[in-house]
Order: structure tokens, then C-alpha cells, then sequence
């Protein structure tokens, strides 16, 4: 079991070790550099080559990936271009944004997936089935930025009931924050779970219509019962790995929904930077963006492991 | 006074197809059970057995409904009672032993969570009694060790185990009725006669009565009082068990124990022609109509009633059951085999081990294998031109994996495979060329699986023929229908897909198409298994003609003794991965014999009440080949010292040619058997 762990994290860093690899490889490929951008109409002659000098472009790349890499680990991703303030201070407070957005919706949204997948299930082409069904489908293929949008209309300029962007500085306090994201949360909330929801429900149909749970009603088990100590359990371990890439997903892609109602996030940082052809920012969030995928599915396959009996035994026996 | 436990009344259950029509899966089914008797419920799939056996629990599955009829227990109709009334019935007073034991325990919870359970739903024990009940119940069963079995969970026991806890957990609530549905159809042989043995017991042992359900008229013939047989949802035969099984008098159950292999017979059974309708395609008329031997004119568009007939106690429904009447009891015929083998060899498997150990990084590095305890070990047969070889053992045995390597399939650790005795073939795939590939053809167990759902039959057909020989057009299309003719199948069928087609049908277009290659040598993995028993025969038949007609070479494998007791010229018995015996089947079906060989042949199960099982050794599952000595040396009843733990046996010879590795005397072990 430990071997297993300490294997699945070496793979895990060796994943980010290739990410930045291949980031740090396309930024160089890429025509122009940071100073090309950064001057614009001066880069050429004497302020260039100060440029260089300034930034260490004039050493060779895989020196500079050295010791990038090595300040990197350390928490250290050198300066931004267009706000010449260490990206570390940039990012911290975004981090710190994406992750209320996200644990508001994961919140709210993970315990109504599951118990919308749950009823919808168990009421299989009855009425509550039907009618949530209907729903979820619906909200799942509504493009986000049509809901956000639609949302900002009907709630924010026709009833005046929130304020239809968020206008705050980056680095605000949680309880300033969060009347801000509640039509950012409904929106991404949305598909979230509309999607965890009709993966639940096929994975509960799927165990209801095993042969232990016919057994188990054979054997005169109380329908509730049944349901959760011998339906419940086995379908939900599937679910894990869904719910591990949804939160990766909230943590760094809500692009769009970040966009639209201007929200402070991760998301909106990886669209400004690359606009602004800031390389190094854009650098940094793809190594950050990596590790917080990278981490969050270690977490989840471990979790699957510990909760299914037959993965933990096999795995000691080897 | 004889107690009625269960009466089903005119139960009828159906569903309704995608134009609205009502479909009946039961058909008007009248039965009753009495208390403390065995009755086989004994069909082809699709004969509605199980849906009955769970209407007896009052559960139809999702999908059917009941159309009329009750099920009655203690005077209540169990198909219209409210869930929580049934939730005190079942398990407590009907209790239901599943098929697939492995299925059908929850993974997640521990096996002594499961039958804990049952317990506290239908006892009034508190929880020190119930642990103590626990270990009574597994002790019951004949569960080494309850303590630890209890906390392990289902997919930590192996086959026989997880029945035998199924057992368990359903005698948990002490029912008076137990239902068994096919309980041991997934087990190997000898696991088989010991879960039979079992229930047996208890059924002796509790009074519980039992309606046991299968397919398998072996089966059925150890347990049962009474017999039922089903017939497309339809009751077509019912009586007590030694004169359904001796004088059947209705013609499909006559057909079909004539059809079924037996150990005591060499050679090839009759086979029944057909297969069962599929529900809702019976226009009227008997539904045995177009398989019937004794059928008439009014066959065809009158159903006949089920009829009792007093001075047998028997019911049957047919119009001409006297002619059966006239011919007694069965007797079987059964066309000897030809055997076709000559002096020249084809096929030489010398030294062949295989492992499926997981190859260390340095070994994968150098594309070697290194492993001193493999799964297959020193396999050396010689395969003559024209013969059929059968490889027989339990599951682990080793036989498809041999088949596999073979098959270039599985690569192999040691040793050579030798074709025609110059060319070497090798065990890997991408190194044989196109004609190496093309002499040697497989069929597996399960033609759903095996044959493209998305391909026509003259597509599948096709390819071995433009692979191997580049045939087109007209030429193509002559020799696909050629091939459908000699599996016996009509040219009409060349435009169908394998959904369109029965088990039977697509077996032998899984046969067509392994003829199209003109192979020498065809590899037939479980080739009947999956196939209802009434087809079996005809498959089997169809096999030996194509043989004799192609000169072909089969490499059998088959865990049922009796098709392999049929068609086989020569049998290799295998055991954790190694020979015990190699020899004609004449003589390796006779005794003396090798003693892991006896205790596979004492385990079949034959469709006669008069003969009972043999059980002599221990039904134990090893999980790995022992390192040192005679791979039967675990479960061996004639272990003669400490030499069977050090020594491999050395190979000998009987006066017949059969060869057995053992270190007891062949003389000795004939002493042993004859007694």
C-alpha cells in the first residue's frame, strides 16, 4: 500500500516535471520573447539587450529552466512582466479567490448532485425522474456563458437583487466576497452538478440492477436499508473520480464564468496574461494549474482505494 | 397428510413488446410443492425456470409483470402483497440460494456482516447469540476456519466458498422453502458434487423443502424427488424423478436425454434438431411442434392441455405421450467416433511452460522471462495428424492457456512448438507469418462474444477467405455460401447479423468461419459450454462430420468429462498447469487411472438417479502450482510419502498406452481403485 502511494506520487511529479518542460519549451518557441513585448516599438538596439540583461534572457534556455525550476520548487516564479511585482504576490490572492468560488459551489453543488442522482434513480421513469431529468439535461446543455449572461439580466438588472459583476480589489476580505459570487456560483453550479447528477443516477441504476441487490431483496432486506448499506456504498465509489475532476476543473478552468462576471480568479489571470503575453505569469499558472490536477486525482485514487475492499486487498497481496 | 408449502395457480408472466403485444415468458403454470421434497425445475434458458422460481418469492424483475395467476404461501398470494408483508416472508420463510454466489454477495460488506443480516432480520437473537449462530452456520457449510471467513470479504473466497456462504446466509432465517437457482452451474466439477452433497444434507438434515433449478439434468438427478420440465414457459413434463429421467414419455425430454453425453458412452449422441422458440413467436400449435419426432397433423394448430395421468402420478403435455409410453425405458445410441488419426505427427508441443508472473523491469529490458514456479510447466504431447485431443481439468488447470500459446496468443517461457515436424512456430503473434497463422484456427466458448455484433454472417465469413486467400466477388460469395451449407445452415442467412441468429446458429457460423482458413490444426475452446443443452449434441455432430470430411485436427478443451468422452480420440488430464495423464480416452475413462484423473471422474454428475457421484478428495482451491514434487500432492488422497512432496513423479506406461505420472505403481494404483 505504501509502495503504491509513494509510487503514484512519483508518477505525479514526474507529470509536473514534463508540464513545465513543455510549457517553458513553448514559451521559447514561440516568436518574439518577453522583452520584444514588453518594449514594443524600442525593442531593438541598446534597450533590448538592457532588457535581456534585466530579465537573464541572455543566458542559454536550459539554464535558465534550471534555475527557474529551482526557484520554482522554492515557491519562487520570478517577477510579472506588465506589473513588475513577483508573481508570487500576484497569484496568492487569486489563489485564494478561485478557491471560495470553488468550495462555495462544490459545496452546495456536490450534496445536490447526489441527491438529485440518488432520487432520480431510485424513482426511475417515474415522475421525480422525469421532471429532474428534464432539468438536469437542460441545465447541462446551456452554455455558461448564456446562463451567466441570462442570470446578470433577469436577477441583476431586471429584479436589482445582486450586483450583476463583481467590483472589488483582488485581495478582499471572504465575507466582503461572497454576496459578489453568488451569481458566479449559481452559474457554474449549474452544470456541475447537472452533470454529477446523471452520473450518479446511472451509476446507482447500474448497482440496482446487480444481482447482490436482488439478493439482498430477496433476502428480505428493508428497501432503505437496502439502499444504503448495499446500493449506496458500491455506487458511489465510481463517483469519486468524477467529483475529483470536477474540483479540479472549478479550481482553475471556470474561464469563462470568471470572464464574464469579472471575477478576480485564477481563470481570469490565465486570460489577462496571456493577452498580455506576460510569460512568466503564464508559466507559473500552468505548473500551479498542473499540480492542483495532479494532486487532487492522487487524492482521489487513493480515496478509492482505502473505500474499496477489493482494490486494498489485491493491492496487499501483490 | 402431505403438507402443500407453495401452490402456483394459472401464474402467467409477460411483458409487453415494443408494438404492444403482450409476450408470456410463464404460460398458465399450475404446480404445487409440498413440504420436505426436492423438485428440479429443469429448462433450457428461456424456459421461463427462473422467473418462475422468483414468482415463488413473489419478485418478478423489472421489465415483466404478472398477466394472472397467484403464487399462494400460507394462504396469501405473494404477488399482490405489499413489500413490507414480503420483506417478512422472504429470507425468513422462502429463502433464495442465487446462481452466481460471486455476484450476488455485496463487495463492500464482510461475508459475517451479510449473514449477521439475515439474523437480525428473522431471529430474535441478541448479538453474542448471533455470533455464535455465525460460526454454527459456516460450520454447517463446511467453511474451514468460520472465525476468519467472516471477516473477510466476498471476492477473498473463491467459487465454492462464496456458494457455500450464499448456503450460509439462506439457511440464516431457517425458511421452510428454499429456492435454488442453478447454485452450482459456475463451479468445477468437483466443487459441484460437494455443493451438491451439501444441500443434500441439509435437506435431509432440516426437513426444508427445496425447488432446485437448472439446466443441468446431472444436477438435478442427484437432489430432486420430483421433476418439472419447462419448455418455452410452458409445464411439458412432470413426475417423479427416476421415471422422468429413465421413461421420460414427453418427446422433448425423451430427445433430449438421448441427446446428452454420457461417461459411460463412447461416442456421439444423437442430436435434436432446432432450437427453442423465442417467446412470442408461436403462432399456436404445441410449442415443440417443429423440433417433434412423434408429431402429427393436429400438432401444428392444437395446443395440448396438461394432462395428469393417475396410475403414473405424472402430468404431460402432449397428445402422443403412449407411443413413448410403448418404448420404456431410454435407451441411448450413439454413433462411435471414426477415428481418423494417423501415423504422421502435426503438431509437437516439447518442454512448453508459460508464466503469467509479471515481468520484473530488467527482464522486460532483455524480453525475457524468468520465473521458477510458472502457471504451465513441462508440457510435452505429440499431436497426430487427423485426431482430437482433449485437455481436460479444472478451472486454473491451464488448458486454455496452452490453447492460448498455441494459438500464438500468450508467449510462452520455454520450450517449442512444431508444426508438421520441421517448422518451429513461435509462441508470439507478430513473428508468424501469414500461412502459420492461417493452419491454425480458434473457437471460443461464446459466439455473442466472438463473432462482430456489427458485421453480417457473409462478412464474418468473408474475412479468413480475402485474409488468406484473396478471394472476390462472385468466387467470394460461392465459397461463403458453400461454408454456410456444410455447418448446415441455409444461404438466406448470409444477410444476418449475429443478434438475429440463436445460440446454436451462431456457434456454427463461429465453426463456418474457422473452416474458411482450411486450417490444419483448430483450437475449440469451451465450444459447447455456452450452448443450451439440446443444441449441444447437434454441434458437437456437426464438429466430427466437418473432421472426417477436412481431415482436421481438434485441440478440445472442455471441463465437461462427458462431451469429452464423446468426441476425443485422446485425452490429457492437467492440474495446477501439469499432465497427470496422457492416454486414448478409452482407457484413461477406464480405470486405473491417474488419481487427480479418478477424483475428476468420480465428481460428474450423470442425468441417472442410479448413479451417485464419487467424492474422494477434498474440495480445496490452490492458488499456486507447489514448488517441489507432484502438483496433486495438496488434495491427493493416495500420497504414499514424503517423495510425493520432494519428487516429480516419473511418467508411466499401462499396457495400453496411456501414461500416468505418479509415483504409486500402476499396479498398486489398480489395487487401490478396484476396491
Amino acid at each position: 500500500m505504501l509502495f503504491l502511494i509513494i509510487k503514484r506520487i512519483l508518477l505525479g511529479l514526474i507529470t509536473l516535471f514534463i508540464v513545465s518542460l513543455i510549457t517553458f519549451v513553448g514559451t521559447e518557441i514561440l516568436p518574439g520573447d518577453a522583452c520584444t513585448t514588453y518594449l514594443e516599438r524600442q525593442a531593438f538596439g541598446e534597450q533590448l539587450e538592457a532588457c535581456y540583461r534585466r530579465l537573464g534572457l541572455n543566458i542559454p534556455a536550459y539554464e535558465r529552466y534550471v534555475s527557474w525550476a529551482v526557484n520554482a520548487i522554492q515557491g519562487d516564479f520570478g517577477y510579472s512582466l506588465s506589473g513588475e511585482m513577483p508573481i508570487k504576490e500576484v497569484l496568492g490572492p487569486r489563489i485564494k479567490n478561485s478557491l471560495v468560488l470553488a468550495s462555495v459551489a462544490i459545496f452546495i453543488g456536490i450534496p445536490i448532485a447526489l441527491i438529485l442522482g440518488i432520487v432520480t434513480a431510485l424513482w426511475r421513469d417515474k415522475l421525480p425522474d422525469v421532471a429532474i431529468s428534464t432539468v438536469t439535461i437542460f441545465a447541462m446543455t446551456i452554455p455558461e456563458f448564456i446562463s451567466a449572461t441570462l442570470l446578470i439580466l433577469i436577477i441583476a438588472i431586471w429584479l436589482e437583487w445582486l450586483p450583476g459583476i463583481v467590483i472589488v480589489p483582488t485581495d478582499v476580505s471572504f465575507f466582503e466576497l461572497l454576496p459578489n459570487i453568488i451569481l458566479p456560483v449559481i452559474a457554474i453550479a449549474m452544470i456541475m452538478t447537472a452533470h454529477m447528477a446523471r452520473m450518479v443516477r446511472s451509476s446507482v441504476i447500474q448497482v440496482m440492477a446487480s444481482e447482490y441487490v436482488q439478493m439482498a431483496i430477496l433476502k428480505g432486506v428493508p428497501y432503505w436499508k437496502m439502499v444504503f448499506k448495499h446500493v449506496l456504498p458500491n455506487a458511489l465509489l465510481p463517483a469519486i473520480n468524477v467529483v475529483a475532476l470536477t474540483i479540479a476543473w472549478l479550481l482553475g478552468g471556470v474561464v469563462v464564468t470568471e470572464v464574464v462576471f469579472n471575477y478576480p480568479g485564477l481563470g481570469r489571470l490565465v486570460i489577462e496574461s496571456i493577452s498580455n503575453r506576460d510569460l512568466p505569469t503564464v508559466q507559473a499558472l500552468a505548473i500551479i494549474l498542473a499540480s492542483i490536477y495532479v494532486s487532487i486525482n492522487l487524492l482521489a485514487d487513493l480515496m478509492t482505494l482505502m473505500l474499496n475492499p477489493r482494490l486494498k486487498t489485491l493491492q496487499i497481496r501483490k | 397428510m402431505t403438507v402443500i408449502i407453495q401452490k402456483v395457480k394459472n401464474l402467467s408472466i409477460g411483458f409487453k413488446s415494443k408494438k404492444g403485444e403482450e409476450i408470456l415468458i410463464l404460460k398458465n403454470i399450475t404446480t404445487n410443492i409440498k413440504k420436505g421434497e426436492t423438485v428440479g425445475i429443469v429448462g433450457e434458458s428461456g424456459s421461463g425456470k427462473s422467473t418462475l422460481a422468483l414468482a415463488m418469492m413473489g419478485y418478478v424483475k423489472h421489465g415483466l409483470y404478472t398477466i394472472g395467476g397467484e403464487c399462494e404461501f400460507n394462504s396469501s398470494n405473494l404477488l399482490n402483497m405489499k413489500s413490507k408483508d414480503l420483506e417478512k416472508i422472504r429470507g425468513r420463510k422462502i429463502a433464495m440460494i442465487p446462481q452466481n454466489a460471486g455476484q450476488a454477495l455485496t463487495p463492500n460488506l464482510k461475508i459475517g456482516y451479510q449473514i449477521d443480516e439475515a439474523l437480525q432480520l428473522h431471529s430474535d437473537l441478541n448479538e453474542k447469540e448471533r455470533e455464535k449462530k455465525i460460526s454454527e452456520l459456516l460450520n454447517k457449510v463446511r467453511l474451514p476456519s468460520p472465525e476468519t471467513i467472516a471477516l473477510r470479504y466476498p471476492h477473498e473466497l473463491s467459487g465454492g466458498q462464496q456458494q457455500r456462504v450464499a448456503v450460509a446466509m439462506a439457511l440464516a432465517g431457517t425458511p421452510d422453502l428454499l429456492l435454488l437457482d442453478e447454485p452450482t452451474t459456475g463451479l468445477d466439477v468437483t466443487t459441484q458434487a460437494h455443493v451438491l452433497e451439501l444441500l443434500n444434507f441439509i435437506a435431509k438434515d432440516t426437513g426444508t423443502s427445496m425447488v432446485y433449478v437448472s439446466h443441468d439434468l446431472g444436477a438435478i438427478a442427484q437432489v430432486s424427488d420430483r421433476i418439472i420440465v419447462m419448455y418455452s414457459g410452458e409445464i411439458v413434463l412432470e413426475g417423479p424423478s427416476r421415471d422422468i429421467l429413465k421413461k421420460p414419455i414427453h418427446p422433448y425430454t425423451h430427445g433430449l436425454l438421448k441427446s446428452i453425453p454420457k461417461l459411460s458412452l463412447a461416442g456421439l449422441p444423437e442430436s435434436m434438431p432446432g432450437s427453442q422458440p423465442q417467446p412470442g413467436t408461436i403462432q399456436g400449435g404445441c410449442s415443440f411442434f417443429d423440433r417433434c419426432n412423434f408429431s402429427e397433423e393436429k400438432c401444428k394448430n392444437n395446443s395440448p392441455e396438461l394432462e395428469f395421468l393417475k396410475e403414473f402420478n405424472t402430468s404431460v403435455r402432449c397428445f402422443n405421450y403412449e407411443k413413448l409410453l410403448k418404448e420404456g425405458e431410454i435407451n441411448q445410441n450413439v454413433n462411435k467416433i471414426k477415428n481418423n488419426s494417423q501415423d504422421k505427427e502435426i503438431l509437437n508441443l516439447s518442454d512448453i511452460s508459460i508464466s503469467y508472473a509479471k515481468q520484473k523491469l530488467l527482464d522486460q529490458i532483455f524480453n525475457r522471462i524468468t520465473d521458477d514456479n510458472p502457471t504451465v510447466k513441462d508440457i510435452n504431447i505429440n499431436i497426430k495428424k487427423g485426431e482430437t485431443i482433449a485437455l481436460v481439468g479444472e478451472s486454473g488447470s491451464g488448458k486454455s492457456t496452452i490453447l492460448k500459446s498455441i494459438a500464438g496468443l500468450l508467449r510462452t517461457k520455454d520450450g517449442l512448438i512444431r508444426f508438421e515436424e520441421s517448422r518451429n512456430l513461435s509462441s508470439d503473434l507478430k513473428e508468424r507469418n501469414p500461412n502459420d497463422l492461417r493452419i491454425i484456427q480458434l473457437i471460443f466458448q461464446n459466439p455473442d462474444e466472438s463473432l462482430n455484433p456489427n458485421h453480417t454472417v457473409e462478412e464474418i465469413i468473408a474475412q479468413p477467405l480475402k485474409l488468406y486467400f484473396g478471394l472476390k466477388g462472385e468466387e467470394l460469395k460461392k465459397n461463403i455460401i458453400d461454408l454456410l451449407q456444410k455447418v448446415r445452415l441455409g444461404e438466406f442467412y448470409i444477410s444476418r447479423y449475429p443478434r438475429q441468429l440463436s445460440g446454436g446458429e451462431k456457434q456454427r457460423v463461429a465453426v463456418a468461419r474457422a473452416f474458411a482458413a482450411k486450417p490444419d490444426i483448430i483450437l475449440c475452446d469451451e465450444v459447447t459450454s455456452a450452448l443450451d443443452v439440446s443444441v449441444q449434441a447437434a454441434v458437437l455432430n456437426l464438429l466430427q462430420q466437418l473432421k472426417e470430411d477436412f481431415g482436421t485436427t481438434y485441440i478440445f478443451v472442455s471441463h465437461d468429462l462427458a462431451v469429452v468422452r464423446a468426441i476425443s480420440d485422446r485425452v490429457a488430464v492437467l492440474y495446477q498447469g501439469r499432465l497427470c495423464e496422457v492416454g486414448p480416452s478409452n482407457d484413461v475413462y477406464k480405470f486405473p487411472s491417474h488419481p487427480y484423473t479418478e477424483v475428476l471422474l468420480g465428481a460428474v454428475l450423470e442425468p441417472d438417479p442410479d448413479i451417485k457421484p464419487k467424492l474422494v478428495a477434498e474440495d480445496i482451491v490452490e492458488e499456486k502450482p507447489p514448488e517441489k514434487g507432484c502438483s496433486f500432492q495438496g488434495r491427493c488422497s493416495r500420497i504414499v510419502g514424503d517423495i510425493c512432496k520432494k519428487e516429480i513423479p516419473p511418467w508411466q506406461l499401462t499396457d495400453s498406452g496411456n501414461a500416468i505420472r505418479c509415483h504409486i505403481p500402476i499396479k498398486e494404483l489398480q489395487k487401490e481403485q478396484f476396491k
